[in-house]
């Protein structure tokens, strides 16, 4: 049942939230805030002593399931195994983070940003946790209404252009990925006369090469579009540049990441022909997307923009490591989905404080910020140089981690997405460059990271030293998870190339 | 042995102290911190000296393991660290040439308002560049390079309201991460291949798997030598270096002169198994330099300020180091890497205690008549600039770069080229150096001087004035005593460079002929830019303008990568790929107008709609 509280937690602390609004509107902050660290403390509760208990479906260490509407075959199925438990820890972290941000900046119809902010999270957190298709399309539509929210309402000047494109991409493409389930949950129930939308017993589904490549490509636009990957990636830079600060934490930090996941956990192992068939394409728009990304990064202006470009870059690397799918490759994604979420979490979270300070996000209007507020830049130069690839954060154990994962698949996509590393160098630099170093503005007041910001913060750049010196517990926590996807989706291929008949499938219900 | 973890970890906790507690530590303990912790890990590191000669390790290393990095799916990395003789050279001239540069800087950094915070990018730079030459495995060693390259672009940038320091240290890292990003390959490369990435199994491993001049073995070298270009200033990526002078002068004695840019050669030395396997690699390594000490030599002849003419000067006497790597005379260019650590250190602190001086003056054609005013600065310069000069006998740079010079004619692996390339460099070196030294400190006058530097800068400067022309004495020639303390020593890790038969009986004739090039190059400095001298012969004025500009590589480099890069990133700014996007949404919005304004409420006109469309369906009808 903890995993179901995860999830209502934050419903009902939502509801709470907004209802509180009229009377005491400032209690809505707290009320977050004690859902936020309540669940926290029910996720530590779920740290297992190990993780390599397999059961008979796969490494889950703990799983609910609850008839929703079992004639057609969907059910409340939630499972945890090490890979979503630490995505499940990441949400609540920058859960946290966003609330810090939020903080004071928002000032108005405060218990309804509240109740956005923890349906978003509540949202994620069940993206993150069903094993029922029905269910992950229901979280995760659940998450996007509420975002949308957060930036049409609560955002910046050019909020309404950037919440409907961000709404319609991916609406647009969470309704291919319904179809896409439609059609699995079709052929599925018409090979083996069980209609269920159940993940585990949906795996191992034989499928022609045509309707395997058509479905999985619905699942791969729905993820693509959230990761994002070039050319899918517009929506990106105008969200994050016009979400409120918690917003822009949230989507960088955890939005996109469901994407990632969601390839991981859905369109590899259930289609793995054809997505062995997209990969090289996969890779390549992932390279692309590192270098592109990088490219345009250097030259925006708007200090968010300028973030959000570099998330195109670095998200670029999650996904060359899933299509390289080797067990190097994606444990340096998952360090890579936690990195990234942390070190471009902050970076937006500098960007708000500064854009509260300053009243602008233009970094032509910045520079010489350090001797005005050296903590404040010293925090920036910290989440430049992760975001860069320090070795030493967490952010160089991701990348090096897949890059020598990618090579064992392609030679020359890990050299070109190498280069990536330099081009990151320059953008990362040119941030400091044109916002903390340069002559100082004589006139200039700015106040210092208060001791909210600088808490937030130094959690965040502890989690990266951490994970840079010592992120063998992450890796622990998600090898068995991780082995167990690869394993799927590597039996499955050889039977899927003898199609079972129906009712011999293996992998049909345990 | 034990204590082996805390040479860096003094450094580090000094960073962490002057970090966490930054404007709050009054100044004078900000300086004793920062001095103290490396002054802390020098004599830890002497102590390990000490312990490490008197116990002699098995197999002549010792490893200390701290923690398991990672382990995952094959990949398994300890943060330890490993101790040779190798190893021990580098951390007593990191740890001690630190500590005196460090204890300069009190007095040099005194006045300015980043002193604190000077201090702490000092303190995480040693000890990151002692990780770097501490490290175990290669990603450990990837990290203190990253980690060096961090503290270069600090230091560089420090004074960072002018944005030219700003230019400066971004370019500094991102051409050295041009490098690095080779390395990294190299790293994917070895351990795709060999399966592991500690240093001594990859050595092993390679050695088992490959035969000597396989293609993978010249590969992984060659990439591995990208990096080492990279750090070291070498061809094609010297470029940052002339430009790191940015920083204060400290920071360029430390890491611009002393360490970072010798990471380069340790790098090369630590993986000499590697590169012996690949003998096209260590070929044009010895290219790499010899071409590196023309150039940069010739560049540093035709410099007017001060730091720049060092800055070559560095260029010039890794690409010494480079050429002995290259020929195989591993222990000469390490040696070459103490002397020079010392000397050029000192010529840097020397300079920087003019610099001080003469209220931030760097133009030497502005200095002049220092010899009296500085008389210490001026005789502890002289010492650095003879031994940079190689002065025969008396100095220990002409007991390191005749080794090498020797060595490059030779070793197996040299000939008569190298050799050539070697004395000329000589000649050029005691040019350029005794120009400086006059145009500095001989003549008129002509800048005032306000600060003649206090105590802590002349400690440092006599200490290492003292290193300069004794520290030599280590090793010496068979004509010439025949010490052979330092390659004994190096010896245990790194494999002799031998020599091609039948050259053993021109030493004496080719020591002489390095010696007397040195003599030359200074005697005619004496005659070119002594105050007295009668001739002043000059270059042709463009000549002299493209070797002040490096060779013209920086406008090559601009022109090639950085502005076409900057075009394309300021040209695409509004992202092409969202104009399909605009476009949609476009003829959405025009579609919607279009079919909008059909419904218009007139009648008129939905007659006409309905006429037509009848008119046009009974066409239809009838025509098919």
């Amino acid at each position: 049942m903890i995993l179901a509280f995860l999830i209502l937690i934050p419903i009902c602390g939502g509801v709470l939230a907004w209802t509180m609004e009229s009377r005491h509107p400032g209690t809505a902050r707290w009320i977050a805030l004690a859902v936020l660290l309540g669940n926290l403390g029910l996720t530590a509760l779920l740290v297992p002593a190990r993780f390599d208990v397999v059961s008979a479906v796969g490494p889950f260490l703990i799983s609910l399931e609850l008839a929703w509407m079992p004639a057609l075959g969907i059910h409340f199925h939630l499972a945890l195994d090490g890979l979503n438990l630490v995505l499940v820890f990441l949400t609540h972290f920058l859960g946290l983070t966003a609330l810090a941000a939020a903080w004071t900046e928002i000032e108005h119809k405060i218990g309804f940003f509240y109740f956005n902010l923890l349906w978003v999270l509540a949202g994620i957190m069940g993206v993150f946790l069903a094993l029922d298709l029905f269910l992950f399309y229901f979280f995760w539509e659940m998450m996007l209404i509420p975002m949308f929210f957060l930036i049409s309402v609560f955002g910046h000047a050019n909020r309404t252009y950037a919440s409907i494109k961000f709404f319609l991409f991916t609406q647009i493409s969470g309704l291919l990925m319904l179809l896409a389930i439609l059609g699995l949950y079709f052929i599925h129930g018409r090979l083996t006369g069980r209609y269920t939308f159940n993940y585990l017993e949906l795996l191992g589904t034989p499928l022609s090469d045509v309707s395997g490549m058509l479905l999985m490509l619905g699942f791969l636009m729905a993820f693509a579009v959230k990761l994002p990957a070039v050319p899918l990636h517009t929506w990106l830079p105008d969200a994050h540049t016009e979400a409120p600060t918690a917003g822009s934490i949230i989507l960088a930090g955890l939005l996109l990441k469901t994407g990632a996941y969601g390839i991981m956990r859905f369109v590899v192992p259930l289609f793995p022909k054809a997505a062995a068939a997209a990969a090289p394409f996969a890779m390549f728009l992932a390279v692309i997307a590192i270098l592109y990304g990088a490219l345009l990064a250097l030259s925006q202006t708007d200090f968010k923009r300028l973030v959000a470009y570099t998330s195109v870059s670095h998200m670029g690397f999650v996904m060359l490591a899933i299509f390289a799918w080797n067990q190097l490759a994606l444990q340096g994604a998952l360090i890579q989905i936690i990195c990234h979420g942390l070190s471009t979490g902050a970076l937006f979270f500098l960007a708000g404080a500064l854009q509260e300070r300053l009243h602008t996000r233009e970094l032509g209007r910045m520079g010489g910020l350090w001797a005005a507020a050296p903590r404040l830049s010293g925090m920036a130069l910290f989440f430049a140089l992760a975001s860069l690839g320090l070795p030493g954060l967490g952010n160089f154990i991701a990348e090096f981690t897949i890059l020598l994962g990618v090579y064992q698949v392609s030679k020359p996509l890990a050299v070109l997405s190498a280069l990536g590393l330099i081009s990151a160098a320059v953008y990362s630099l040119w941030i400091i460059q044109a916002a903390f170093h340069g002559p100082p503005q004589p006139k200039l007041v700015l106040a210092d990271l208060s001791g909210r910001e600088s808490a937030a913060l130094l959690a965040m750049l502890a989690a990266l030293v951490f994970l840079g010196l010592y992120p063998q517990p992450v890796f622990t926590a998600a090898e068995p998870a991780l082995t167990h996807l690869t394993r799927t989706a590597a039996t499955q291929k050889i039977t899927e190339a003898v199609p079972a008949p129906p009712g011999e499938n293996p992998h049909a219900s345990p | 042995m034990e204590l082996l973890w805390l040479i860096p970890a003094w450094p580090l906790l000094g960073f962490l102290i002057l970090t966490c507690l930054a404007a709050r530590l009054p100044r004078i303990m900000a300086g004793s911190v920062g001095v103290g912790s490396v002054g802390a890990a020098a004599l830890t590191a002497l102590l390990m000296a000490w312990d490490f000669l008197k116990h002699q390790p098995g197999r002549n290393a010792f490893t200390q393991h701290l923690w398991t990095w990672l382990d995952v799916a094959g990949l398994h990395l300890e943060i330890a660290f490993y101790l040779d003789a190798l190893t021990l050279v580098m951390i007593i001239v990191i740890t001690g040439v630190g500590f005196f540069i460090h204890l300069y800087s009190l007095g040099y950094m005194a006045h300015d308002q980043g002193y604190t915070r000077f201090f702490a990018y000092m303190n995480l730079f040693v000890a990151a560049m002692l990780v770097l030459v501490l490290a175990d495995n290669l990603p450990l060693l990837y990290l203190g390079w990253e980690g060096v390259g961090l503290c270069s672009y600090l230091l560089i940038g420090f004074w960072y309201t002018d944005p030219a320091n700003g230019y400066a240290a971004r370019k500094a890292f991102v051409v050295t991460r041009v490098g690095d990003t080779a390395m990294a390959v190299g790293l994917f490369v070895l351990y795709n291949q060999l399966g592991t990435l500690q240093i001594q199994e990859v050595m092993q491993r390679a050695a088992a798997a490959w035969p000597a001049g396989s293609t993978m073995a010249l590969l992984t070298a060659l990439l591995l030598l990208g990096g080492a270009v990279g750090k070291s200033a070498q061809l094609p990526l010297q470029t940052w270096l002339p430009d790191a002078m940015a920083g204060p002068t400290p920071v360029s004695a430390l890491i611009h002169a002393a360490t970072m840019v010798t990471a380069g050669v340790y790098l090369i030395a630590r993986t000499h198994g590697l590169f012996l396997l690949a003998p096209t690699a260590l070929t044009i390594t010895a290219v790499i330099g010899a071409a590196t000490l023309l150039l940069a030599g010739f560049s540093a002849l035709v410099q007017q300020d001060i730091k720049r003419v060092l800055a070559y000067s560095t260029i010039s006497q890794l690409g010494y180091m480079f050429l002995a790597l290259g020929v195989g005379a591993w222990s000469a260019a390490i040696f070459h890497l103490f002397t020079h650590a010392f000397f050029k250190a000192l010529l840097f602190l020397g300079a920087g205690a003019v610099i001080h001086a003469l209220g931030g003056e760097q133009d030497m054609s502005r200095m002049g008549g220092l010899k009296q005013k500085l008389p210490l600065t001026f005789w502890t310069f002289l010492a650095g600039a003879a031994s940079l000069a190689a002065l025969p006998l008396v100095t220990a740079g002409f007991y390191s770069k005749d080794l090498i010079i020797w060595q490059a004619f030779a070793s197996p692996r040299g000939g008569l080229g190298f050799w050539f390339m070697a004395v000329a460099g000589a000649l050029l070196t005691a040019l350029y150096t005794f120009r400086m030294v006059l145009l500095t400190f001989t003549g008129p006058a002509r800048t005032p001087v306000h600060h003649p530097p206090g105590l802590v800068m002349r400690l440092p400067l006599l200490v290492l004035a003292f290193l300069s022309l004794t520290a030599g004495f280590l090793e010496t020639p068979h004509s010439l005593g025949h010490m052979r303390v330092f390659s004994g020593w190096l010896h245990t890790c790194l494999p002799e460079a031998g020599l091609a038969a039948g050259r053993e009986a021109y030493e004496i004739l080719f020591e002489l002929l390095a010696g007397l090039a040195a003599l030359c190059g200074i005697f005619g400095a004496l005659r070119l830019y002594h105050p007295l001298a009668k001739s002043r012969y000059s270059l042709p004025e463009s000549l002299r303008q493209y070797w002040i500009k490096g060779w013209g590589f920086d406008s090559l480099y601009d022109r090639l990568v950085v502005r076409p890069y900057i075009h394309l990133a300021q040209f695409n700014k509004n992202d092409f790929l969202d104009l399909f996007f605009v476009f949609l949404a476009w003829l959405a919005k025009t579609g919607h107008q279009t079919l909008a304004a059909t419904q218009n409420g007139r009648l008129r006109s939905y007659a006409w709609g309905l006429g037509l469309g009848a008119a046009a369906i009974a066409a239809m009808v009838v025509l098919l």
